[in-house]
């Protein structure tokens, strides 16, 4: 992939994207993988413990204790976000933080605090999906893809 | 004047009578946090947005610098500036309220040694007795405009830089004490093709290397010449790859100190800033801060301060192209040289 990039360029650039490289610092793949498990496992741990709330305290069954369960993390991440911890957060666990539900809960709510001084409806509003969006938008794709599959080979259901 | 290909060369030699710093409260836990004017201890200033804290640093350290040269505004004949926000609006509004006659540039975070070269040629060829020469730059509102929103969770990689949120300003006179400004080198843009926004020092490098070749080429003078040669932004990765091109280049650069203001302003034990940091302001606030202030007590005799900027926009880095450089250099001399 790295020589199809390179080809387009002319010698000069390739020669220089060569020297650039052998500068630039890894990213510490097997720390940031360590850390990303460590903080991923514990917010799901965190969620775990929550739901076990709802089902031995709140007599909620396995299958409803999950909405309240994500509602209380999404709560937990907008107000960490708001305080500005997330971010920081976010840069020490990466994928850890990013890819659970909390992760999610802060790329909305820190676009909606970015786009508080352009006004409720055109900043709040309108940038409170620009980074969720896409999320959003290849989620319903991949759901439409599957339940098509889904239709096409298991008829039977 | 006009010396070699892109070199200005000033007989007159403009006086640097006074400059001015302000910073927000992250630079001010750094090492040179002793040498700016303002450090703020929240970053917002009490204003509503991070576009208006912006402009109020600019304010400051405009209205700092004119006050200490002990002139009234309405004396400061032109104001050149710019900065990173879309249509320079720091800048704009900044000299809506200063009222002096402006003349907005955009050079990214090379604007701080543009406008300073600027102001210089004009008071240098007797266009004006005081010039004024400014630029910020705001971590927050640079993330929002580039990158993610400031509260977002993102992990950046070891190359990113953390943008300086503070501004510099500095008068330019045709007499008066302070150091003199002796050259600027204005530079073409280069582009390597790098890509990755997150190594913007890799993408400036080569046009930092090129300016400061042509610096020396039109001037006939070599790297000994300055006590110090300071890269505005390039931070550890484009500082690294300027010194071994400039190696290649056969540029006995082990004959001065060759430093970079991204690599000075924060302290890396302590502060999260990846590779350093970037920004107008990182070049104008340690050049109008602490540079300054070591050519004033004599530490530094001559210097060059190399201001280097990416000229890219969200726009153009989504449809896939590359990252153009662009450095400009400026020549500072102390006042007992220049006699």
């Amino acid at each position: 992939m790295a020589n199809k990039k390179l080809k387009k360029l002319t010698p000069t650039q390739q020669e220089y994207q060569r020297l650039a490289l052998s500068h630039m610092e890894k990213r510490p793949v097997a720390v940031n993988s360590l850390r990303a498990f460590l903080v991923g496992g514990l917010i799901c741990v965190v969620g775990e413990c929550i739901q076990q709330m709802f089902i031995q305290w709140g007599g909620w069954d396995k299958v409803k204790a999950g909405d309240p369960t994500v509602a209380i993390l999404i709560i937990i991440s907008v107000l960490l976000t708001s305080l500005g911890v997330y971010d920081k957060l976010g840069q020490w666990a990466g994928a850890g933080s990013a890819v659970p539900v909390t992760g999610f809960a802060n790329s909305m709510a820190s676009s909606a605090i970015e786009g508080r001084s352009e006004g409720i409806v055109l900043g709040v509003a309108t940038n409170m999906f620009k980074l969720a969006g896409p999320v959003i938008v290849f989620g319903t794709v991949a759901a439409f893809v599957i339940a098509m599959i889904r239709l096409i080979f298991d008829q039977g259901g | 004047m006009l010396k070699g290909h892109q070199s200005w060369l000033f007989h007159t030699k403009p006086k640097l009578v006074s400059a001015a710093s302000v910073v927000g409260p992250f630079e001010g836990r750094g090492p040179l946090a002793n040498d700016f004017d303002i450090v703020h201890g929240d970053s917002l200033l009490e204003q509503e947005s991070w576009e208006k804290a912006e402009r109020t640093l600019l304010e400051e350290a405009a209205n700092i610098a004119i006050e200490r040269a002990g002139i009234a505004k309405e004396q400061v004949q032109f104001y050149v500036g710019g900065d990173l926000m879309n249509q320079i609006t720091s800048s704009s509004f900044a000299a809506r309220t200063l009222t002096i006659p402006y003349l907005g540039v955009f050079g990214a975070c090379s604007t701080s040694m543009e406008s300073l070269a600027l102001a210089s040629y004009v008071v240098a060829t007797g266009g004006a007795k005081y010039a004024l020469a400014g630029t910020s730059s705001h971590n927050s509102s640079a993330e929002k405009q580039y990158r993610y929103p400031t509260e977002y969770g993102s992990q950046k990689p070891p190359s990113a830089q953390y943008t300086v949120t503070g501004a510099g300003a500095a008068v330019v006179a045709q007499q008066g004490t302070g150091p003199s400004i002796v050259s600027a080198t204005i530079g073409r843009v280069i582009d390597m093709g790098i890509k990755d926004p997150f190594n913007m020092g890799a993408a400036m490098a080569p046009a930092a290397v090129d300016t400061i070749t042509a610096h020396f080429r039109d001037l006939q003078i070599g790297p000994d010449h300055y006590d110090l040669i300071v890269t505005g932004d390039l931070a550890k990765v484009g500082h690294t790859i300027a010194a071994e091109m400039m190696e290649k280049h056969g540029i006995p650069l082990h004959k001065t100190r060759f430093q970079d203001c991204g690599m000075m302003i924060y302290d890396y034990e302590t502060q999260m800033v990846q590779a350093g940091g970037s920004g107008c302001a990182c070049s104008a606030v340690v050049t109008y801060g602490h540079l300054l202030k070591k050519l004033r007590s004599g530490d530094l005799r001559r210097i060059l301060v190399v201001a280097t900027g990416a000229l890219l926009s969200p726009t153009t880095l989504q449809q896939g192209e590359s990252i153009p450089g662009i450095a400009h250099a400026v020549a500072l001399e102390a006042a007992s040289d220049s006699e």
